[in-house]
């Protein structure tokens, strides 16, 4: 990458789901999915998005693509705020943020044929109908590696990888330049994962596109992303370049998440081992004050409980400096 | 070219591959529907009450002003092949016989008055779908001035079996029109409901609750009685019809609600609105086809409760009126002890009702158990 040009900066985005309501309708107690996340892609890159399940990723992948409403905060696509569009303008960057679903099975529709699936986003909006419908259908299907004979099949008749590669020509069927990927092979085999992660490289060579690559399988991530962001209880809080971030961590929360990755060869079995986290999640209706992995973190200090500790230099820990994290690099093939 | 996922996956593969794999929907309920005898007996019922509905005037012997006032309350005749005059399809004629202190007449069959029987024979002239000329009937006697009462005479001295045939047509395009009315306004107000949520779904909820609150006879009661005595039968048709489906659409509303509650959270809903589909879109092209055989096992299990609310109505004097006739208004007839234990062929509109609610009801069955999915 030559030039960074920034696709999509996120700034200071809030996501809060109503958990209680007063008699006015307003809410009085919120889960906070996402609280404050700052991220910029670039175009061309992909960006990895990890992090235990109920961090907040798929919120933040799904309030990007607009499936989900931001509370407060901005989105800014190629300059432009999305939320200060107006709803014509909206449906047109919905076509150029595209999103591929983590559940082969819920996300297809078990009464629509391939044709109708996949031909969707275009019959939708009138963008092509008749011949031209179907020749567009047949070619997306070609490039994900599907035969169009298949086009008037049900997707109950499809493996886990075809039916992800469904997804994928229908999000990729209108042409867009962001994809946002959430887990979308976290359903899948391994031995179809590779293929899957495959097609998505080759696929980003070929149309040029920018990936947010949702996942909690850091050996995927290590494998495809330029860069990883580590979210961590509805924040970022370690955010470096792929190869950095696996050779030394600067947060302790990706240390634990690193010694969690299954290394294949024993021999090669880390320095330290697995890190157990002792207790659950802060409870995401009452966050607490400073760092909120503070209370499972080895190396806490008095100082790590008070505070907003920002995202400085890449990490979020107020130790990043003077901590030796162990990384994964080298364990992986 | 991809593994299989588990095992289970592997043996529904093998499955499919004895079918066609782009068997759609319908099919497959069609092939499970068909395995269920008592189901397809009762569709071949149904599918015959819809002939008789749509060729009433050409099935009915008599045209329904047909009024013999010679023999009223006379018992049904029995088709006969052969008598001393010779083979022929026919039936024998009556003789009368008043008792002097009851006034009541009695009627027997008379064996050397014969009455000819052919098929499609000259007889009063239609309309066949309101607009072909014709004067055939599919049975009848030859001489149209003959008597041929082959279900008996009603107190009026009405062919029962033409009044039958008519009737069919209003009582079950009643319960037909009717349960097509509660769907749509059931379908749309219930996906509404269950689409949108919050204000909408509460609104509809409630309105509903109120309406099954109160108790259904009372209230068409209540809606009947505000109708104006003389009102032209044609209209009084459809506004009954009207009221009986604005009492019926609540419990299918409720069931598409559920439904839709339960679809909203699918991806494939999520999908369906990143591609740009409209809501009226989501609701009606990726979610309904998902249940709509549901739908139709529920509208064929719904019909019968119309065909009955009407039949109550209209018995209780409530609904259609004569000379607008129904099952209903035929039964109104049975209802007196001293009538029906003279003429016990007056319940034969209501065998009807039984037969047909009942051919609904398997027909529902069949469909509902044919279009779940956990069943076979």
């Amino acid at each position: 990458m030559s030039e960074k040009q920034a696709l999509l900066e996120i700034e200071d985005l809030h996501v809060r789901f109503p958990m209680r309501r007063n008699l006015l309708g307003r809410p009085t107690v919120e889960v906070h999915a996402v609280s404050g996340v700052d991220l910029t892609l670039f175009r061309g890159e992909t960006l990895g998005l990890v992090g235990e399940s109920g961090c907040g990723k798929t919120t933040l992948g799904r309030t990007i693509v607009g499936a989900q409403k931001a509370t407060s905060g901005a989105l800014r696509y190629d300059g432009t705020d999305l939320a200060a569009l107006s709803r014509r303008e909206q449906a047109a960057s919905r076509r150029r943020i595209r999103m591929v679903f983590q559940d082969p099975f819920s996300s297809l529709n078990p009464r629509m044929t391939l044709r109708q699936i996949i031909g969707d986003p275009l019959v939708a909006t009138g963008e092509a109908r008749g011949a031209e419908l179907e020749d567009r259908i047949a070619e997306m299907m070609r490039r994900v590696g599907l035969s169009p004979d298949y086009m008037d099949r049900y997707p109950h008749s499809f493996s886990g990888g075809q039916r992800q590669r469904v997804n994928i020509a229908r999000a990729l069927i209108v042409g867009p330049e962001l994809v946002v990927a959430d887990e979308p092979v976290s359903a899948l085999d391994v031995s179809v994962r590779a293929q899957i992660l495959n097609l998505l490289r080759e696929l980003q060579a070929e149309f040029g596109l920018t990936y947010l690559f949702i996942s909690h399988d850091l050996s995927v991530v290590e494998n495809l992303a330029d860069r990883v962001a580590v979210m961590y209880f509805g924040r970022v809080v370690e955010l470096a370049d792929t190869g950095a971030l696996y050779e030394r961590p600067r947060h302790p929360y990706t240390e634990a998440l690193m010694s969690a990755v299954p290394i294949p060869d024993p021999s090669l079995k880390g320095r330290k081992g697995r890190i157990l986290l002792p207790d659950e999640l802060p409870d995401p209706s009452n966050p607490p004050p400073g760092c909120a992995f503070a209370r499972r973190c080895a190396y806490a200090e008095d100082r790590c409980g008070s505070g907003e500790i920002p995202l400085a230099d890449g990490s979020r820990c107020v130790r990043a400096e003077e901590l030796d994290l162990q990384g994964i690099v080298g364990a992986q093939s | 070219m991809d593994v299989k996922a588990g095992p289970s996956k592997t043996t529904e593969g093998i499955e499919e591959t004895a079918r066609p794999a782009t068997a759609s929907q319908s099919r497959l309920v069609w092939w499970a529907f068909k395995k269920h005898r008592l189901a397809l007996v009762s569709a071949w019922i149904l599918a015959g009450m819809m002939l008789v509905i749509v060729l009433c005037e050409f099935v009915a012997p008599f045209g329904s002003r047909h009024r013999d006032a010679e023999y009223t309350t006379a018992p049904p005749q029995v088709l006969k092949l052969w008598s001393d005059s010779g083979f022929g399809l026919h039936v024998d004629g009556y003789t009368s016989e008043q008792d002097p202190r009851s006034l009541r007449i009695t009627y027997e069959a008379n064996p050397e008055d014969r009455v000819d029987v052919g098929f499609f024979v000259k007889g009063e002239e239609y309309e066949l779908f309101g607009f072909i000329p014709w004067d055939r009937h599919l049975i009848g006697p030859t001489d149209p001035d003959d008597p041929m009462y082959l279900w008996g005479t009603t107190t009026d001295g009405q062919d029962l079996l033409s009044q039958v045939v008519y009737a069919t047509r209003v009582s079950a395009s009643v319960g037909i029109i009717g349960v097509l009315l509660a769907f749509i306004l059931g379908i749309v107000l219930g996906a509404i409901s269950g689409y949108f949520g919050g204000w909408a779904d509460n609104a509809i909820q409630r309105v509903i609750e109120l309406i099954m609150s109160v108790p259904a006879i009372p209230l068409w009661l209540g809606f009947a009685a505000a109708l104006p005595a003389d009102m032209n039968p044609v209209t009084r048709y459809f506004i009954i019809t009207t009221i009986l489906a604005l009492v019926a659409w609540t419990g299918l509303a409720r069931e598409v609600r559920g439904r839709f509650l339960s679809l909203r959270r699918e991806e494939f809903v999520t999908s369906a609105r990143l591609d740009g589909s409209s809501h009226g879109r989501i609701m009606f092209r990726h979610m309904l086809p998902s249940f709509s055989s549901h739908i139709i096992a529920a509208l064929s299990l719904s019909i019968p409760g119309m065909i009955l609310a009407e039949t109550a109505l209209s018995w209780l004097g409530m609904g259609l009126r004569p000379p607008a006739v129904s099952w209903g208004v035929q039964l109104q007839d049975a209802s007196k002890w001293s009538v029906l234990s003279g003429a016990p062929w007056l319940l034969i509109p209501g065998l009807c009702v039984v037969l047909v609610v009942l051919a609904f009801n398997f027909v529902g069955d069949g469909l509902r158990d044919a279009a779940d999915p956990y069943k076979h």
